[in-house]
């Protein structure tokens, strides 16, 4: 006398077009998209200065205010978008700002000192990162400490080597510089990192190829986060590591190759700054880590992990772009944009609020 | 109902599990056969999650033997017990709240399309397959988008087992899946362990309600402070039976007493006259 599935009265399977099914509009639907949030905000604060804009002619709206606010946002969208995932997967990277500085100083070495081929010194940069993305990540994953205390310590190391590697290397001087014309595989490098493209009379500088990287970065961040089996994956490490665990994902590997990611973008930014400029200076990107993780908040990233969107850090990048410049375009005291971005990081985290209790009650 | 093969589906022989000092578990053997349900009872800190651990390769065992088909085998991760076929559903559920169901029922598991750089998850599939796999035990997802942290105890734990039922489990271990749950939530619950046994599983059911047990299990396993206390088919016993040797007859007479202490409250007369009652009835078996 066993019991049988029977026994149980519950509601059976359910018939095809189940009343219960309420639908789910588009507007509900679109509404749940964490990159929503920035893109409203990206749209004010670009009437925004388009209203207060205060250079002859409204530049703002014209091809010089795109090609001015693309150029800040696309080197912090190229970081905010894997800082972005690194958030989503749990963890914070606090030595992002000065890698874009030390990596950019690295390529110097390479070329100036070790007179590599600018390609190989490109190469020996983006090695360089990943030591330092799998160390945090390694170091992070075994002692399980928080990552913003192991970064920390990272970013304090690299800031001190970079002021002190520079003054020892470059004769008491805090900026280093290619001079003359003599170093192999520099022109071909700065063509396809460090140029400018579809100049005209208008726009005499042109737009950056750092922009293109930057899209092509979101690109494959947004195709990575949400089509991919790794992409899973970094929801579930950040969502519910223990979980992801049980389940069978590698979370330890997940969040050391995030590490490596955000690593990696760094070098690319360092070589991007360095291929533009022909010159860093020690110290260089210090600070920028905050920016990093302020453009990818707005973009939906929640503090805590598992939940954000790639597309929508790179919008956040934008919204730090247009302050940046836009305070310049308004004729404001620069000193301001600091606060303008304080104030739009605490809208933005209210909206993540309001998204985070949406996710977890039932959708209606 | 319960056929014996030849060898037993799954099989523990005298396994010992030590924390330090502590004698986590010890000499405890079990026979799992499939299209049966054997129930492990305990009290709290009875060693029932330290011998889910150990069958889904979360603890290697320290002394004696896991067999499956009569094979002895090693299960150094739970991957290894996947791969063996035995899923596991803990107690926490192992699903992510703030993800979609798809992307939990697939978690670990993906299916992809495509190869190469462009090799990516199989979105269409994956939401259909959920879907159909959920319908089978009586749930209608109602929008597979739907974030987990969204469903109901019951549903989340539905969720769970279709995942793990999917996932090609001939064992399915459900640890104290009725715990958390109101009673019809867990009569739910219930009925998707009967299904799965019925769909010709070996289930394992960690409970430490008598009553949940007796109603869809075959065998029932006793543990106390790490020891078994017995191992019974289902015709040998009652839930009066299983409730004494949980609780044990002495413990509940000495908890009546002290309730009856307190007795100034009436609902604490009404706990004091129900230990009471379940006292004598344990006597009278």
């Amino acid at each position: 006398m066993t019991v049988t599935a029977a026994d149980f009265q519950t509601s059976g399977p359910a018939k095809a077009g189940d009343e219960r099914l309420t639908h789910v509009g588009r507007a509900t639907r679109l509404l749940m998209r964490p990159e929503l949030g920035a893109l409203l905000g990206a749209i004010a604060v670009f009437v925004l200065f388009m209203s207060t804009d205060a250079t002859s002619n409204h530049l703002w709206i014209h091809q010089t205010g795109l090609a001015a606010w693309t150029q800040q946002a696309s080197v912090f969208g190229i970081m905010a978008v894997p800082v972005g995932m690194l958030m989503v997967g749990g963890e914070f990277d606090l030595s992002t700002g000065v890698l874009t500085g030390v990596t950019a100083i690295v390529m110097w070495f390479f070329m100036d000192k070790l007179h590599w081929n600018a390609w190989l010194a490109i190469v020996g940069t983006f090695a360089f990162a990943a030591v330092v993305g799998l160390v945090n990540g390694y170091v992070v994953v075994k002692t399980k400490l928080p990552s913003f205390i192991v970064t920390l310590a990272t970013f304090f190391v690299l800031r001190g080597a970079s002021v002190g590697g520079v003054l020892k290397l470059n004769a008491g001087s805090t900026q280093v510089s290619l001079t003359g014309s003599h170093y192999a595989g520099l022109a071909t490098a700065k063509t396809i990192f460090g140029s400018s493209f579809l100049a005209s009379k208008a726009l005499p500088n042109g737009y950056q190829t750092a922009d293109l990287w930057f899209v092509a970065v979101t690109i494959v961040g947004a195709w990575v986060l949400n089509r991919t089996t790794f992409g899973n994956w970094i929801f579930a490490s950040g969502g519910d590591a223990n979980a992801a665990r049980n389940v069978g994902v590698p979370v330890a590997r997940t969040k050391m190759m995030l590490f490596l990611a955000t690593a990696m973008s760094a070098a690319l930014v360092g070589i991007i700054s360095f291929t533009q400029a022909s010159s860093a200076v020690s110290e260089q990107g210090v600070g920028y880590e905050f920016f990093y993780i302020i453009a990818a908040v707005v973009g939906g990233c929640f503090l805590t992990g598992g939940y954000g969107s790639a597309i929508g850090a790179a919008i956040g990048a934008c919204v730090i772009g247009m302050a940046f410049e836009g305070v310049i375009y308004a004729g404001w005291a620069s000193a301001w944009d600091f606060t303008f971005l304080g104030v739009i990081l605490f809208l933005a985290v209210g909206v993540n609020t309001l998204v985070y209790q949406r996710a977890m009650k039932a959708r209606r | 109902m319960a056929q014996v093969p030849e060898s037993p589906l799954l099989e523990l022989r005298d396994v010992c599990k030590y924390f330090g000092s502590v004698n986590a578990l010890q000499d405890i053997s079990l026979q799992v056969n499939s299209g049966e349900v054997t129930c492990v009872l305990g009290d709290n800190g009875a060693g029932k999650s330290t011998l889910i651990k150990m069958l889904s390769g979360v603890h290697a065992p320290d002394a004696g033997e896991l067999l499956i088909d009569g094979k002895p085998i090693r299960l150094p991760n739970p991957r290894a017990a996947q791969a063996q076929g035995i899923a596991t559903v803990f107690q926490d559920l192992a699903t992510v709240p703030l993800m979609s169901i798809w992307r939990n029922f697939f978690l670990g598991n993906e299916p992809t399309k495509g190869w190469g750089p462009v090799r990516r998850m199989d979105v269409g599939k994956a939401k259909s397959t959920m879907r159909s796999e959920l319908a089978k035990i009586g749930i209608d997802v109602r929008d597979p988008n739907q974030t987990v942290g969204t469903l109901s105890g019951g549903e989340r734990q539905a969720v769970a087992i279709a995942r793990a039922v999917y996932f090609g489990a001939r064992v399915l271990i459900l640890d104290e899946p009725t715990s958390a749950l109101g009673v019809r939530q867990s009569g739910i619950v219930l009925k998707y362990i009967v299904q799965a046994r019925d769909m010709g599983k070996a289930v394992i059911f960690i409970t430490h309600n008598p009553n949940h047990a007796f109603l869809v299990g075959d065998r029932f396993v006793l543990l106390k402070r790490g020891r078994m206390m017995g191992s019974y088919l289902r015709d040998e016993t009652s839930v009066e039976a299983l409730t004494e040797m949980m609780a044990g007859g002495a413990e509940l007479q000495q908890l009546s007493d002290e309730l009856s202490k307190l007795a100034d409250a009436p609902e604490i007369a009404a706990m004091a006259e129900e230990a009471k009652e379940l006292a004598q009835g344990a006597e009278g078996q």
